[in-house]
């Protein structure tokens, strides 16, 4: 929800001050999350990009707009950040479980309420597995004297093959055995399945959605009623 | 001549996965790495063709410092058969598969259908020529990815758990194969969890234990000895838990493999070994 609040204005004010204070706002989000280092990683890898964006903002519009934008992908970077280093793809597919529409949407599609969720927290899980594939398989072709960054353009994309689609027949492969090995485990139950931890809103949940609904209120009334400078 | 000496390695989260490795391949060694699961043995392999390069100290292979070539490079002497043979096949028939190697180095077509059809006959996977591998059985894949190493005749082959899922005649075979190419002059490195076969083909065991060699000498100097196995959470071979136990007849303890353990049996027996082959 805090996600879509501070989206929301980073999004309709192109403003070097309304950044600026999203920007600052989360800071302390950030410390007390303890996410401060892994973002500061994350910053790093967002330097070329935001170098661009301001490079070519600059030339197509003025320096404070080049800022104001500038400013607005690290906003967003941070965002992101914080929301998936504090959020366990667990959790976040316990939530979506919650989510009345979610369920509601998979049982109409998929025949089953959980199914949705389900899918989202698998496909977030393979990710790493995936990448650890991926570098395998990089290993066992560059043994056998494939050479990825020789030739030309054409060549080089070609390069490529034998390491795509050993990795994509594992990925298909993979998901009929889990497919198979979910089936084997009485996948997917009756419905009304609980869960060992049950997500209750609270009092502290209740005040951030509340913030966050003010602020989303505020900025459309804002960008409805006003022209915010860009400085 | 492939050398390390004093390689340590630490993977970029830090983990230290191998210290202080000093070890020696040549031409016409047969070698068996063994050790517990996390115990560097693959690590260790990908130090000899370069995927990885050490830490600390050095590894050469034929005089050349794997730091200083490409793996493309080292990949024609050092060939390094994967675990899993899903990680590298991808072409549209076995012939293609085992030709891509070949192709890489830059051999001509007529040499590459040479080697390929020569190695297909010795793995006995000629009638696959031109089948796809995806429809291959697990143990026939396996065999698949060490044809396409083997058909560019690297003077070290690297092996990272062949005997998985091969059946008892394939694993006689791969046994007599291996044997073929170290009389030949080659060398062959292999990482096992097998005792049985390495007890049966008798290699220069290395006993690698959380990054460091522990042990090393012959299957049977190393696999009847318990302060050994146990430190590589090995089981000993049944011959070696037979002879544990047989000790007290005055019978040696460090036997490994069946011919051996039948020669001791018969001159032990003497007398009554005509009984038992009227029996049998």
């Amino acid at each position: 929800m805090l996600v879509v609040a501070v989206l929301v204005p980073a999004l309709l004010f192109a403003s070097v001050w309304v950044m600026i204070i999203l920007l600052l706002s989360q800071l302390p989000l950030l410390f007390i999350g303890r996410v401060a280092r892994r973002w500061a990683l994350s910053l790093r890898a967002g330097v070329f990009l935001s170098g661009l964006i301001f490079v070519v903002n600059f030339f197509t519009g003025s320096l404070f707009s080049a800022i104001a934008l500038t400013l607005r992908f690290l906003v967003l970077l941070t965002t992101f950040s914080l929301f998936f280093m504090t959020t366990s793809p667990d959790d976040l597919g316990l939530a979506l479980d919650r989510i009345g529409a979610v369920r509601w949407l998979s049982r109409k599609w998929l025949g089953y309420p959980n199914a949705l969720s389900f899918t989202f927290t698998t496909a977030v899980r393979l990710v790493p597995t995936l990448a650890v594939d991926a570098q395998t398989v990089v290993d066992a072709q560059r043994s056998r004297g494939l050479e990825l960054d020789k030739g030309n353009l054409f060549r080089r994309i070609r390069n490529y093959i034998p390491i795509l689609i050993p990795l994509l027949l594992i990925a298909i492969r993979r998901s009929l055995e889990l497919a198979e090995a979910l089936e084997s485990r009485g996948f997917p139950g009756k419905e009304g399945r609980t869960s060992l931890f049950q997500l209750k809103l609270k009092g502290p949940d209740y005040a951030v959605i509340a913030v966050s609904v003010v602020m989303i209120v505020v900025s459309v009334w804002v960008f409805l009623h006003y022209r915010v400078p860009v400085f | 001549m492939i050398r390390l000496e004093r390689v340590s390695f630490r993977y970029p989260s830090g983990l230290l996965a191998l210290h202080d490795i000093d070890l020696t391949i040549q031409g016409g060694d047969f070698l068996a790495i063994m050790g517990e699961n996390g115990a560097g043995k693959t690590t260790l392999a990908k130090q000899l063709n370069g995927l990885l390069k050490p830490s600390e100290g050095r590894v050469t292979v034929d005089g050349e410092d794997t730091r200083k070539v490409s793996v493309a490079h080292l990949a024609r002497k050092v060939g390094l058969v994967f675990q899993n043979p899903d990680h590298l096949l991808f072409s549209e028939t076995v012939k293609d598969e085992v030709a891509f190697g070949l192709k890489n180095f830059g051999f001509t077509p007529e040499v590459v259908e040479k080697q390929v059809g020569r190695t297909l006959e010795a793995l006995g996977l000629a009638e696959y020529a031109d089948t796809s591998p995806f429809l291959l059985s697990g143990g026939e894949r396996k065999r698949v990815a060490l044809a396409s190493i083997l058909a560019t005749e690297p003077d070290y082959l690297i092996l990272d758990e062949p005997t998985i899922g091969q059946d008892y005649q394939q694993k006689e075979r791969l046994r007599n194969f291996i044997l073929q190419l170290y009389s030949q002059g080659k060398a062959v490195v292999m990482i096992t969890h097998d005792v049985e076969f390495v007890a049966e083909a008798n290699p220069k065991v290395i006993l690698l234990s959380k990054g460091g060699i522990v042990g090393q000498g012959s299957a049977e100097s190393v696999l009847s000895r318990d302060e050994m196995v146990n430190r590589a959470s090995l089981v000993k071979p049944q011959m070696s838990r037979l002879f544990g136990s047989l000790a007290r007849f005055g019978l040696p303890r460090d036997v490994v493999d069946v011919h051996r353990a039948r020669l001791l049996l018969e001159e032990k027996l003497g007398g009554v070994k005509e009984t038992v082959t009227t029996n049998s």
